[in-house]
């Protein structure tokens, strides 16, 4: 998404993101960001829920009025209303994506390996 | 408080963002707002997957089912009108329900006409655009970079857009 917010700024638009992944938007370089602490897929608030939406979308705009250089990331203070596990459950898929699927045991190594190293690098007491 | 991006990413989908490669490209392209934005009018662009059902295609998960590492770089246009009814949405990585249910989580188009119509905005296009966000493992982006955004940018200057909100899912 970073990229599109790129190359519609290259052509000419005046562009803000709204991103629940703001590492993301710094380590590519959006031109205006809002990050808000969000589950994927809400990105702008809860359904239904149009004033916490209005409240996203006017910081957004706000990012949009005042930011004075490229790269500008601004960090919302909205709290999303559920709880970690329930908003970590509430944006995933019923089924894991080809990706995920092919990925994973491939990963879940990976995250194995890690931990195995950081136990070993330990200092022991 | 800053934002943790990873707050709500279970730890193998963190990881999978950790272990990709990305290059920050210096500079950051620029276009300054050369009006108020009351005067403005905006365009939207999420990359939920969105479509307008019977009028278009969905994105093509098909292929993405038999090629995992492929992502679909097309994008759709949806009408600031578009019904509940209308509305479809193919996406393999995140749960639909939300965006179904109300799309204005991710193409804010009630939001934006009730911004225009206290004047916050001077309006939005007749037509907003969706890709799709999952653009292969490991990502690759060039035909979104090279076809598909510039051929949106310049839908939307051809409908008098300044700004854009864009919102990834």
């Amino acid at each position: 998404m970073p990229v599109l917010a790129r190359t519609l700024e290259a052509a000419g638009l005046s562009t803000v993101l709204v991103t629940m992944m703001p590492n993301w938007a710094e380590m590519i370089g959006t031109p205006r960001t809002l990050a808000v602490e969000f589950p994927f897929a809400h990105t702008l608030g809860a359904p239904g829920d149009h004033e916490m939406q209005m409240r996203v979308i006017r910081q957004a705009l706000e990012v949009l009025e005042t930011a004075e250089s490229p790269g500008t990331i601004a960090h919302s203070n909205e709290v999303w209303p559920q709880e970690g596990k329930e908003a970590v459950r509430v944006w995933q898929p019923t089924e894991p994506s080809p990706i995920i699927s092919v990925m994973g045991p491939k990963i879940r190594q990976l995250l194995r390996e890690r931990r195995r190293k950081s136990s070993m690098s330990k200092p022991k007491e | 408080m800053p934002v943790d991006s990873f707050k709500y990413l279970p730890r193998l989908i963190g990881a999978i963002y950790e272990t990709t490669d990305v290059q920050k490209e210096i500079p950051i392209p620029w276009t300054p707002l050369e009006r108020p934005i009351s005067e403005c009018t905006f365009g939207l662009v999420t990359s939920g997957g969105l479509y307008q059902r019977g009028v278009e295609p969905p994105f093509d998960l098909q292929r993405e089912r038999l090629e995992p590492t492929w992502g679909d770089p097309t994008y759709r246009t949806i009408p600031k009108d578009i019904t509940s009814v209308e509305l479809g949405v193919s996406h393999l990585h995140i749960n639909n329900e939300a965006v179904e249910s109300d799309i204005n989580v991710l193409l804010p188009v009630h939001r934006f006409d009730e911004l225009s119509q206290e004047g916050r905005i001077a309006g939005s296009s007749d037509h907003h655009y969706s890709f799709m966000g999952y653009q292969g493992y490991p990502p690759d982006t060039t035909a979104w970079r090279e076809i598909y955004a510039p051929a949106v940018a310049e839908k939307f200057k051809s409908e008098g857009v300044q700004c854009v909100l864009l919102t990834p899912s």
